[in-house]
């Protein structure tokens, strides 16, 4: 079942197309990734689509409601994480988390059960008395996150949540995101320019100058726009090379790039003393990234 | 209305909790406090003095009259430039994103707009009030002969002139989208209410043509509404012991000299006219903040 569906969406800012006649759609409980270099239209996709902005043309529906007929129905929806933390500075965790509570309605008794369940899944214990000012990068993004969360929405949207932090703090993020999915079922929308973040993603949409340039599944587009690598170790260059493929080296290893997995195996059965020390690896992110768009990702 | 509380009580912390800015906003007021001490206190006895036509006043009296001219003039100031920096909490939301974060609540825009509004007011009002609680403590060091109509009707103008600075603010913050926006405004607002609402010096002492461009604003009623209601008693005493002509002549001279009555091109302004120009002023202004509201477009 589409909790999203988004069709032939479009956003003119007067000569600039920020979004250009595009189409997808999120299936309840997925983890969507929507991949894209700055400026591709990922934030202002979000922002029709959170009815922040109105739309030029197309249409946009969430659980089969479009966003202009239904936009406070549909907002309860959503819970958003924006790239800037959106906590007050100067106020407590405790008291951003009850204030964004009380614009959904979840007051009094309410949230403070919701509070004690965000803190026990969070990890807030130690940090609801503290000003936001006074928390350190990865703390202020958990508790951004439990703050969209605070209306227990159906559809958690993080545009570009880990933008400037650290990789501890951004493997601590994911790790979080991915603990509200196995908790929740939440339907997870990301927004990223990291190549790697969206491998994880059930389905990827690349955006493009406003376009979709691809939509599949990461294993559907590393197979569709990248080869396979097999990483040998223990090998001399001149025997690699007298292969006649493509290859590179990777410190004391030698990286081969094949067409595929067939490939590979083909190769493997026919140079068997080569190959006693492998692996065999599909392309990365950056790669389909760099075959779709010409671009080089993050 | 639950959730419009706490829209206030939050936009309420923010400010108070922000140092920088609750500070900022007490700006104005201390630049007057130390005019006040450094040399405008005795400026304002010897005017005093002089704009008594040569009748002889108790130092007593002189003080407690300044006292009422220091009080008015401080509230009369502070009731805007306080709402000028209160209001900085809205364009702050816009600068950091907090705005983004809750306009994709379910809440209206309109009761967003209501909860900065009345922010705003209940920000002033309290430093307004403490403000005045402060200045009849003073005032009654310096010499009580306040009634308790003048207490009544000094609260009133306050409240009103709270309420007109709010309106006035909600409508020039609705157009800043940046910090050095907000700051250029409040640096100038601080610096130039004072003398144009008739709080730093009598308007007497300006030229003609300054004289007659500061009554067409509405901010100089009520600061000619402040100085009758916090000075005007004192002043009714300097002609104590004088035949009743003399004495009504003392009187209306240093009332005149003192902002007491005022004069629109020479026709006197009852305190009525004046209570009119600020009410039609306030809902004019906060009609345009409505309809500036409900203009803006996503």
């Amino acid at each position: 079942m589409n909790i999203i569906e988004i069709q032939n969406l479009k956003k003119y800012y007067d000569e600039v197309k920020a979004v250009d006649d595009v189409s997808f759609s999120v299936e309840k409980g997925e983890f969507f990734a929507f991949l894209g270099v700055n400026g591709a239209g990922k934030s202002t996709t979000i922002s029709v689509l959170c009815g922040q902005q109105k739309r030029t043309g197309g249409s946009v529906k969430v659980a089969g409601r479009d966003v202009d007929e239904a936009p406070a129905e549909i907002r309860k929806k959503l819970g958003v994480v924006f790239q800037n933390s959106a906590l007050d500075r100067s106020l407590s965790v405790r008291d951003n988390l009850k204030y964004r509570a009380a614009l959904y309605g979840v007051t009094g008794k309410a949230f403070e059960a919701k509070l004690e369940e965000l803190t026990a899944l969070f990890g807030l214990e130690e940090l609801l008395k503290r000003p936001v000012g006074k928390l350190s990068g990865g703390q202020r993004r958990r508790a951004d996150i439990a703050r969209a969360l605070v209306h227990s929405p159906e559809i958690l949207i993080l545009d570009e949540p880990t933008t400037g932090l650290d990789p501890q703090t951004r493997k601590n993020v994911w790790e979080t995101v991915n603990a509200i999915r196995k908790v929740r079922g939440v339907t997870v929308f990301l927004t990223t320019h990291y190549m790697e973040e969206a491998a994880d993603a059930d389905r990827v949409v690349i955006l493009d100058g406003g376009k979709i340039l691809a939509n599949a599944t990461p294993l559907e587009l590393k197979n569709r726009y990248t080869g396979d690598f097999i990483t040998l170790y223990g090998v001399r260059e001149e025997d690699v090379r007298a292969l006649g493929l493509p290859y590179e080296k990777v410190g004391e290893a030698v990286r081969i790039a094949v067409e595929n997995t067939a490939a590979a195996t083909e190769l493997i059965l026919k140079y068997p003393r080569l190959f006693t020390d492998y692996e065999i690896t599909k392309g990365k992110m950056d790669d389909v990234f760099l075959a779709v768009t010409g671009k080089k990702g993050e | 209305m639950k959730t419009l509380s706490y829209l206030i009580a939050r936009n309420c912390k923010v400010y108070f909790r922000d140092k920088g800015v609750f500070f900022t906003s007490l700006m104005a007021p201390l630049i007057l406090l130390f005019l006040f001490v450094a040399f405008l206190g005795n400026v304002y006895r010897d005017s005093i003095r002089s704009v008594a036509q040569g009748f002889r006043l108790s130092d007593a009296l002189v003080e407690s009259i300044a006292a009422g001219w220091l009080i008015s003039s401080l509230l009369a100031v502070c009731a805007v430039t306080i709402a000028f920096t209160a209001n900085t909490i809205m364009v702050q939301d816009r600068v950091s994103g907090q705005a983004a974060d809750i306009l994709v609540s379910p809440v209206p825009r309109s009761l967003v707009a209501l909860g900065y509004f009345l922010s705003t007011f209940f920000v002033t009002a309290i430093v307004c009030f403490v403000a005045l609680g402060a200045g009849m403590i003073y005032i009654g060091v310096a010499g009580w002969h306040l009634s308790a109509a003048d207490v009544f009707l000094a609260v009133a103008d306050t409240l009103l002139l709270t309420l007109f600075g709010t309106a006035l603010s909600s409508v020039v913050c609705h157009f800043l989208r940046s910090q050095g926006a907000i700051t250029g405004v409040q640096a100038t607002v601080s610096a130039a209410y004072g003398f144009l609402c008739g709080a730093y010096m009598p308007i007497g002492n300006l030229a003609a043509g300054l004289k007659n461009a500061i009554m067409f604003l509405p901010g100089t009623y009520g600061t000619g509404l402040l100085h009758a209601h916090l000075m005007g008693s004192a002043i009714g005493e300097a002609g104590a012991g004088l035949p009743a002509e003399a004495a009504a002549q003392v009187v209306k001279g240093m009332r005149d000299g003192f902002d007491c009555n005022l004069y629109f091109f020479g026709g006197a302004a009852p305190p009525w006219v004046c209570y009119l120009v600020l009410a039609v002023a306030t809902v004019l202004l906060v009609g345009l903040y409505i309809l500036l509201c409900a203009r803006r477009r996503r």
